[in-house]
């Protein structure tokens, strides 16, 4: 007679080094699909940058600007952490959404040796591995543009990778609980998209009231694009320390949610 | 140790739903086991949990000498899983779904190749091979699931429903392919509700409905046993129904089961044939069979089987 074991309420997610073969298969779909995967992180920053920084940006003085930047010089910055941002974010969003419910990819692999927690954590290091290409884009077509001061941006990517683990973590928790795929825009339209525009990437927050600068502080998106503005500009200080410790603390709370929740959703 | 998989007391519940009510069976090395029953009777729940991907509620579940609950991913390295569910990956092609269903198990990329290149000639895939799976037919899908499955050299081979949908054709193959791996040894549990299926596969299996397992035992012990040697199936209404239902209580060697408007009678002994026809003479739609597993089934599950 075998006494049934009580369900633990804390138990070790079992992440391996097998979560990289997770990462191996989504980096060989993107290499055989990546003719139709590159075109919107190509066209969407660059368009950006054509319209508002130099469009836009000519009807701005540059008077109104913190170090009297030219409008293109100050957005620069911003829209290095925002499209990496979307890209983490759709990948663990949309895309792992599809592979789950619609492809069942990760009921294949769950068969073999790979646990789900190293699924999600393949899955999480494939969203930020997107951003980081994301970024590398974005940060030549930066530098072409002459947009860079200071050879510290060379730590964008770096800076990349972590935000985006960030990024992807809260969309693979939110995925985790998404009952359809047109539920997560609810989290694209209500989470990702505010930060874009209200992250502090087209005007300094300092414009906006003193309640919504509060509130701002609790953006992840904030915090990326200040260490942004302070690499791409060469001017690091402490607050930047402070900035990489929030989002290494939210990236640890939405990665755990994220494998706990999948556990529960898929191993049943 | 002969014994590959042994369950004792096995039980699987959902919130307040048991889906698997205390079952006990062993599946010895090398033979095709068989878990047979209507949907919802358990069988693909069983095996999930002898696959790791479903935690055991309550009892004992061994495979190859270890515990589900504490060796998973031993477990599931020795496991060629067929889901029952088109799970292969459309993002990919034929040959790079099985490359990178290797290196789930760590195979060296040399081994994995020359495992891909015997399997798909086993399974007569290899013009397919850098097809896009979209460009496959469902027997072919099915075909390269099943390749997939035997990536690893499995210990145990386990089969969901591996011809469902297949026209007749494509399931020959299937079986034709299924009896080869049996004789090479390959251990194989097959989920299905096709008789036919079973009865051309399984050396022993088990009949569950609702959770439990019913009988136990090789398909001729148990078509002997339960449904005897032959089987008229009858068709009659009204008052002849009654009256070849009266006549059943004198007659010790028949037994009869009713499914809908169907009367399937059993002889369980020599003379059952003569007891037969003496007793059906009139009926307008009589059709005589030897007895098989679907008899069996039906007399077991009767009309619980339909739903």
């Amino acid at each position: 007679m075998t006494i049934a074991r009580p369900r633990l309420g804390i138990r070790l997610p079992d992440v391996s080094y097998r979560a990289y073969r997770v990462w191996q298969r989504n980096r060989d779909v993107y290499l055989r699909l990546w003719k139709a995967e590159v075109i919107w992180p190509l066209a969407e920053p660059l368009i950006t940058l054509l319209a508002l920084g130099l469009g836009l940006g000519e009807l701005i003085t540059e008077t109104e600007l913190p170090g009297n930047q030219r409008y293109i010089e100050f957005i620069a910055p911003g829209i290095l952490a925002v499209f990496p941002m979307w890209a983490a974010a759709g990948e663990c969003g949309w895309g792992s959404f599809f592979r789950m419910e619609n492809q069942r990819t990760y009921h294949a692999i769950i068969t073999t040796p790979v646990s789900i927690e190293d699924v999600i954590t393949g899955e999480i290091l494939w969203g930020a591995t997107r951003g980081f290409i994301s970024s590398v884009y974005i940060l030549a077509v930066s530098a072409a543009f002459g947009l860079l001061d200071s050879p510290l941006a060379l730590l964008v990517p770096v800076m990349a990778y972590i935000s985006s683990f960030m990024f992807a973590s809260i969309s693979l928790s939110y995925t985790s609980v998404a009952r359809s795929i047109s539920s997560l825009n609810y989290f694209f339209a209500l989470f990702i998209t505010p930060q874009f525009w209200l992250g502090g990437v087209f005007f300094p927050l300092e414009r906006l009231p003193e309640e919504l600068q509060v509130a701002a502080w609790f953006v992840p998106a904030t915090h990326v694009v200040d260490i942004y503005r302070g690499l791409v500009q060469g001017q690091l200080n402490l607050g930047h320390l402070g900035d990489l410790a929030w989002i290494a603390v939210v990236a640890a709370i939405f990665y755990y949610l994220a494998l706990i929740s999948m556990r529960r959703r898929l191993i049943q | 140790m002969t014994k590959i998989i042994r369950a004792r007391n096995l039980v699987k519940r959902y919130d307040g739903f048991t889906a698997v009510d205390g079952i006990d069976f062993s599946v010895r090395r090398g033979e095709c086991f068989g878990f047979l029953g209507p949907n919802g009777a358990g069988k693909t729940t069983t095996v999930r949990m002898i696959s790791c991907v479903s935690p055991v509620t309550e009892g004992e579940l061994v495979v190859d000498g270890m515990d589900v609950r504490q060796g998973p991913r031993q477990i599931k390295s020795i496991l060629g899983v067929v889901p029952q569910e088109n799970n292969l990956d459309p993002d990919l092609s034929v040959r790079q779904n099985l490359t990178v269903y290797a290196r789930y198990f760590d195979m060296p990329r040399e081994l994995a190749n020359q495992r891909i290149d015997e399997n798909l000639a086993l399974f007569q895939l290899v013009e397919k091979q850098h097809e896009p799976i979209w460009a496959l037919s469902t027997g072919l899908k099915r075909r390269l699931t099943i390749v997939r499955g035997l990536m690893n050299q499995p210990k145990i081979l386990v089969l969901d429903e591996p011809t469902t949908g297949l026209d007749p054709q494509a399931r020959h193959l299937v079986w034709q392919k299924l009896r080869y791996l049996r004789e090479q040894g390959v251990t194989m549990l097959l989920c299905t509700h096709y008789m036919e299926e079973a009865a051309h596969l399984c050396d022993r299996l088990v009949i569950m409905h609702q959770g439990r397992i019913l009988v136990e035992g090789s398909p001729p012990e148990l078509v002997e046993e339960y449904a005897g040697r032959e089987v008229a199936e009858v068709r009659v209404s009204g008052p002849q129904r009654e009256r070849v239902l009266a006549q059943m209580a004198s007659r010790p060697g028949l037994t009869v089961e009713e499914v809908e408007d169907i009367l399937y009678i059993y002889a369980r002994t020599p003379d059952g044939r003569a007891q037969m026809a003496d007793l059906l003479l009139e009926s307008e739609s009589v059709s005589y069979h030897q007895a098989n597993l679907e008899d069996v089934f039906l007399r077991l599950t009767g009309r619980g089987l339909v739903e």
